[in-house]
């Protein structure tokens, strides 16, 4: 793909103003992002600074899904060593350097990571992990049971030991996505809320390079062939104009319109399931929910980093549908004490679940003792997106010419959106991207593994 | 420890007039009641009173008195225990749509142990009345400013008043009391600012309905007005209260400045919803524009076993809410194929019809004016406890894309500190409204209404969530 210029698009799309007005959707893009969460925001802004025309589009408000149901963590400690942990690293980089002038705005804060190990056992777990992680560049620093009070005042004194991780950092995830679209925006790209994608276009619209795209018309809008589980293409496949499985995708059709485009970027967090199935392809993306509560408001400096017990790196690793509740704990700029996070797979359910809850009350006293006293002010859900084997799906879709997805990031997904952003743009641009993407491969639960772990 | 508790047949939530006409109808009928109110005393908002007081002779002052015999006598005789100084913070019904609900309660009042800390009950009647709807204008921050409710709790409750000079401005009947009360406390009251022109609320009646007991009312508060010389000005709005450090004087729509040292403001009623949200209770928008449960002619909220009564249910006052409240326990007590008089359920019924009649032309001759957010300006504080301007919330709009009240609590903090909305959600429902150029709907006012605990509550209460969480397979 080749890249629009900068001046012209300012041009262009500048009348757009408004997020939630229906009228003057683009009628083409470069890019088309699915989704107004932090991933699809961060997507967005680098493949603005590339020089793409980007238009974002999202069923619901800016945020409205995972991101604004999280706490906001960008973490090295946890992930094991693997593909994921040099996406986190990868990631936290991009955070600190190209997204750094702008830190303030999403309260970037470089906290620090301190995991806590309440036995010898586990502090010797802990220990192994850092020493793997150490190896593939992780800054992490062990830090004795009398050095505990030091780095953390309030913290219980039963504690065995810990590792302190300088790399570990906070945003406030709800804060980091608008402000990358308030800055694409600047650069030219367009925020429509309240659209949801409710189809593809298909090989009639397709137009050669974003030169002959912005010009070029769109064809036949192609309806939806929504692909049942295990019959990719459904009914309508190889029916004229029909999303055939392999079928290219050229654009995005919405209840206020079409955009046609190259490329369309799958960024629909816990619904990216939905969104590919619209294409005709399978994506194995389910919903985790997660609890987090949240305190009354405490004195600066209460809790100093983010602090969590050394069990947490198991149940992030799980499949397992029980509750799994691993304290973390954390401050934040206004006072409030942040604790997570709880991970079942219970389907879109929101009530709050009491068993939930009082995990996450004992996991934090257990923690820190003081907590026991202090009042919660409230307490919410989130989904966690996640794919069998817990990586993101980031990269193009060979079942699907012109779809892309980032998405599937599961509970990490505000600390790898920034690093998962501009993969995505260099991807796009055609430039060699930063990270090999083949770990992350849309279509590797094709065959083999994937879904027999995905069996219930 | 869970298993040897009763389970009642139902827990009424609220001691008010329609919390305390249900839960001694429910017991009358032969239900086993638990009656669970945060108040000390039985009585609610309406009919606040301190241990050395009588409640109030008016105001249906006589209605109360006979419903609190009658308590006295269900409890004599075992069949209502009531719980007063518990609040119940969470609900959950660990089977949905059928078997006991759960109530966790503490106590508002940390000196004083709670005697409960779970209640199970077959049904509820939710009756937990409303707060202050407030809205702001530039300075309502400083000390000496407080909603017009607060100004009553204080006088009904601790007899104190906590200024000499005072304005007392919004909309409806309710500022009366409030100035004559102020006025009796020996305060100066300088002016009844009414915003709206309201006189002939009468003719928003329509013939067959009338209303002797509230015209009466009307009647002798327009004599202590007289008597205590406070002047009644309509079409009067606060545009801006000055001062530095506290409340010094007030502006007038008309540019007059009035030197005060405390201000009462009162714009009606919102319904506390979090217990009917939390159990999954349809609301919609009523005709004051605040949101409210929504009923059938039974008392039926749209969740199984759970009932609404008063202004829960929508603001109507005191003899609406026992009507309400009466009506509640007949459609329980029929429900458990208890004998019910259908006379006595025709007459509610009638009552009922007459009392929303009623309030219906009280909301249309007493509506929010039109354009209130006109008079905020870049740095009037929205929400209090996170300090959130007016600008903040333009630019989160503007800039970032918050068009609805939830994403607007998301990116620019209102109603996340420690009213948790209660406060302003009304006003940043509006006011997220208007910037986007449309009137507020239920769905503007539900994200800010909606609390997953329904009072504070510690860390180590929530780590001690009784045996139900258990249960939850």
């Amino acid at each position: 793909m080749t890249r629009g210029g900068i001046d012209s698009t300012q041009q262009d799309f500048s009348k757009h103003q408004d997020f939630s007005t229906h009228q003057d959707l683009p009628k083409t893009a470069d890019l088309v992002v699915v989704g107004a969460g932090v991933v699809g925001a961060a997507a967005a802004w680098f493949a603005t600074l590339a020089g793409l025309r980007v238009v974002v589009v999202d069923r619901g408000a800016i945020a409205g899904g995972t991101s604004g149901a999280g706490e906001g963590n960008v973490l090295v400690s946890d992930k094991e060593p693997g593909p994921e942990l040099e996406l986190a690293r990868y990631s936290r980089q991009v955070w600190g350097e190209d997204l750094g002038p702008y830190g303030e705005r999403w309260e970037f804060e470089r906290k620090g990571g301190l995991v806590v190990a309440s036995t010898p056992a586990a502090l010797g777990a802990l220990r192994t992990l850092a020493e793997r992680q150490r190896a593939r560049g992780v800054v992490v620093r062990e830090v004795s049971g009398a050095e505990l009070p030091a780095l953390e005042p309030r913290l219980t004194r039963e504690a065995a030991g810990g590792a302190l991780y300088p790399q570990d950092a906070q945003v406030q995830p709800m804060l980091a996505a608008a402000h990358l679209l308030r800055l694409a925006r600047q650069r030219g790209a367009v925020v429509r809320t309240g659209t949801e994608v409710v189809g593809f276009l298909g090989p009639g619209g397709r137009t050669g390079s974003p030169a002959t795209s912005r010009g070029g018309r769109t064809g036949a809008p192609a309806p939806a062939g929504r692909a049942d589980a295990g019959a990719p293409g459904g009914r309508d496949a190889g029916a004229p104009g029909g999303r055939d499985a392999g079928a290219p995708v050229t654009g995005v059709r919405t209840p206020h319109g079409t955009v046609s485009a190259p490329a369309v970027l799958n960024a629909a967090g816990t619904w990216a399931g939905a969104v590919a199935g619209l294409a005709g392809v399978e994506l194995p993306v389910l919903p985790r929910r997660g609890f987090v509560l949240v305190t009354e408001p405490l004195p600066p400096a209460t809790v100093r980093h983010k602090v969590y017990a050394a069990d947490y790196v198991d149940a992030v690793a799980s499949s397992d549908a029980e509750l799994q509740a691993s304290p973390v704990v954390e401050g934040t700029g206004g006072g409030t004490v942040l604790i997570g996070s709880t991970r079942e797979r219970v389907g879109f359910d929101r009530r709050p679940s009491p068993a939930a809850v009082r995990a996450l009350a004992r996991g934090a006293i257990g923690l820190f003792p003081m907590l026991a006293s202090v009042r919660a002010m409230r307490v919410y859900a989130g989904f966690r997106p996640y794919c069998p084997d817990h990586l993101p799906v980031i990269g193009p879709d060979p079942r699907a010419p012109g779809l892309w997805h980032a998405c599937g990031h599961e509970g990490a997904g505000i600390g790898l959106a920034a690093g998962t952003g501009k993969l995505i743009a260099q991807a796009l641009t055609g430039e060699a991207t930063d990270l090999d993407l083949t770990p992350f491969a849309p279509e590797r639960f094709e065959e083999g593994g994937a879904d027999e772990s995905r069996g219930e | 420890m869970g298993t040897d508790l009763p389970t009642y047949d139902v827990a009424v939530v609220g001691a008010g007039p329609a919390g305390l006409a249900a839960a001694v109808g429910a017991a009358e009928a032969g239900l086993d009641v638990v009656l669970i109110d945060a108040g000390r005393l039985p009585g609610g908002q309406y009919w606040r009173h301190d241990e050395h007081s009588r409640p109030p002779r008016h105001q249906h002052g006589r209605l109360f008195t006979r419903l609190r015999a009658r308590l006295r006598h269900q409890r004599h005789l075992g069949r209502l225990h009531y719980l007063p100084g518990h609040q119940v913070w969470l609900i959950d019904r660990p089977r949905p749509d059928s078997g006991p609900f759960t109530l966790r309660l503490n106590g508002p009042y940390e000196t004083a142990p709670v005697e409960r800390d779970l209640v199970r009950a077959g049904a509820l009647v939710l009756c937990c009345g409303a707060y202050d709807r407030q809205l702001p204008v530039p300075g309502w921050e400083l000390p000496g400013v407080m909603a017009a409710g607060g100004v009553q709790a204080l006088l009904k409750g601790h007899r104190a008043v906590a200024g000499r000079r005072a304005v007392v401005a919004g909309t409806g009947p309710f500022l009366l009391p409030v100035a004559t009360g102020l006025a009796q406390a020996g305060v100066r009251v300088l002016a009844v600012c009414e915003a709206n022109p309201a006189h002939g609320w009468l003719r928003h009646l329509d013939g067959a309905v009338r209303a002797p007991a509230k015209s009466a009312e009307a009647v002798r508060y327009a004599a202590l007005l007289a008597r205590h010389r406070i002047p009644y000005r309509t079409r009067t709005t606060v545009t801006e209260i000055l001062g530095e450090d506290r409340v010094r004087a007030v502006r007038l729509d008309g540019g007059e400045v009035l030197e005060a040292d405390l201000v009462a403001l009162g714009w009606g009623f919102t319904p506390a919803l979090e217990l009917p949200l939390m159990v999954g209770a349809a609301t919609r928008r009523d005709l004051d524009g605040s949101l409210v449960v929504a009923v059938d002619a039974r008392q039926r909220t749209t969740v199984p076993d759970v009932l609404a009564a008063g202004e829960t249910a929508g603001v109507g006052g005191a003899a609406l809410a026992v009507a309400e409240g009466r009506l509640a326990a007949l459609s329980l007590a029929a429900a458990h194929g208890l004998p019910v008089d259908p006379r006595a359920v025709r007459r509610l019924r009638t009552a009922i019809r007459h009392g929303r009649a009623f309030a219906a032309a009280l909301h249309r001759t007493y509506p929010v004016p039109d354009g209130w957010t006109e008079r905020l300006t870049e740095r009037t504080v929205v929400c209090r406890c996170e300090e959130v301007t007016y600008g903040e919330l333009c630019r989160a709009r503007t800039e970032l894309g918050a068009e609805d009240p939830r994403t607007m609590k998301l990116l620019a903090r209102p109603g996340m500190g420690w009213c948790q909305g209660r406060i302003c959600g009304f006003a940043v429902a509006a006011v997220t409204a208007s910037l986007t150029g449309r009137p507020a709907t239920a769905e503007d006012l539900r994200p800010l209404s909606a609390r997953p605990f329904a009072a504070p509550v510690t860390l180590g209460e929530l780590a001690e969530l009784g045996d139900d969480a258990d249960e939850e397979s």
